[in-house]
């Protein structure tokens, strides 16, 4: 059981850290740049997708021994497309107002590399539960960055913290001012951009190399 | 007229697939280190956008739509929660067929854009677009047009992505930054330029 529990750790840590497949596999940056200019459309997001993976993930992983492999993709397609259509119908039915902000992102979370990519590269060949525990972590990964992104990008662009105004009144009085690019497209690639190099200067991580 | 030639240079320019709405950047970075691949990817994916997106169009608004199988005896029929499953799925094919088609007739722009086709199906710049021209009710002809102008829009942004990445090569990067980073960095700037543009009507 001890063996269990750090092998998962294992798995968990590689994920959401070592390998994150945002800063780390550059996979999956569409949806993490668009959905960030508000935190409560990037939780929002982060839930869905991690649901998404750990469930496409652990029903792949579930049946890979009957598919085929050359239409493998399309099987995995399949499987996460009706998922997110389920996230979909979820999301209009009880949270409609963020759904709408959300507006195509949702259905983009197919499209999303993460999640075919840990199907292709980790549920196909693993047994049901690390595929799960994977999906996991890879989602949490994901929305970490999500998150920091969204957190920096509100509080810099709005001054703002999940729709509340933190900054002081006084610093604007004294001519501080929001900086409306964080608002922008322009603000997400350089958070992102800058998140990277920071996370690329803290030790214990594979530098990518150019 | 005029409202298409507006509505292909908004797609192109202002509201940039890429550097406006985020869509396809995977790809984006993976394909943007040779101006050749950008540019033979750029195409391809101009040509299965401009496909694709009619396709779709058609098959929404003769399938799926709230009310669109009344000519089938099920007026109250909506399946419009069944278009991510089958755009992604057109997609698909429609990928199939081009790298058939680019196997058969060119084989060296196959075996420099070979690995890269079948990311075009999972490119979310294409399903993105599908996506976008459901939301926002463009009639059959503005489909067409749509397509055509986020790829155009997709390929200058990666054509110029490859061309500035060429010129940075030996650029003396801070240790960290270089890679991933710096062409976010660079994307960012591309970003800023393009909405410059914003305000230009035709």
């Amino acid at each position: 059981m001890q063996t269990d529990m750090s092998h998962y750790k294992e798995i968990l840590i590689k994920g959401i850290w070592r390998e994150n497949p945002v800063a780390y596999q550059v996979l999956g940056i569409c949806s993490a740049l668009a959905v960030t200019v508000k935190m409560s459309t990037a939780v929002v997001m982060s839930i869905a997708l991690t649901l998404v993976a750990a469930f496409s993930s652990l029903i792949i992983s579930s049946l890979r021994r009957w598919i085929p492999s050359n239409i493998r993709i399309i099987v995995e397609l399949t499987v996460i497309a009706s998922l997110v259509i389920i996230t979909d119908e979820i999301l209009q039915a009880f949270l409609y107002d963020i759904s709408k902000q959300l507006s195509i992102f949702v259905g983009l979370i197919i499209t999303n590399c993460i999640i075919l990519g840990r199907a292709e590269a980790f549920a196909m060949a693993n047994n049901p539960a690390d595929s799960f525990v994977d999906g996991v972590a890879n989602g949490l990964g994901y929305s970490m960055i999500l998150v920091a992104v969204a957190f920096l990008r509100e509080l810099l662009g709005s001054g703002q913290f999940f729709g509340f105004s933190v900054i002081p009144g006084f610093l604007y009085d004294m001519g501080f001012q929001d900086m409306g690019i964080m608002v922008l497209a322009p603000g997400a690639f350089f958070i992102i951009g800058l998140l990277v190099w920071l996370k690329n200067s803290l030790p214990g991580i594979s530098h990518e190399k150019r | 007229m005029g409202d298409l030639l507006s509505l292909f240079v908004n797609s192109v320019f202002i509201g940039n697939i890429l550097l406006a709405y985020f869509l396809g950047i995977c790809s984006f970075i993976a394909v943007s280190k040779t101006i050749e691949t950008a540019t033979g990817l750029g195409f391809a994916v101009i040509f299965v956008l401009t496909v694709t997106s009619p396709v779709n169009w058609l098959i929404y608004h003769g399938l799926l739509a709230p009310g669109a199988l009344a000519w089938a005896g099920f007026p109250e029929m909506d399946l419009s929660f069944l278009k991510f499953i089958t755009f992604i799925a057109v997609i698909a094919a429609i990928v199939q067929a081009v790298e058939m088609v680019i196997d058969r007739y060119s084989p060296l722009l196959y075996a420099s854009l070979g690995v890269f086709l079948p990311l075009i199906a999972v490119n979310c710049a294409i399903l993105g677009t599908s996506l976008f021209m459901v939301e926002r009710n463009h009639s059959f002809i503005e489909s067409v047009v749509f397509g055509a102008g986020s790829g155009t829009g997709w390929m200058l942004a990666i054509v110029s992505m490859a061309a500035i990445r060429k010129k940075v090569r030996y650029a003396d990067v801070p240790k960290g930054l270089d890679g991933f980073g710096f062409v976010m960095i660079i994307a960012g700037l591309m970003a800023m330029t393009f909405m410059m543009f914003s305000g230009i009507t035709l």
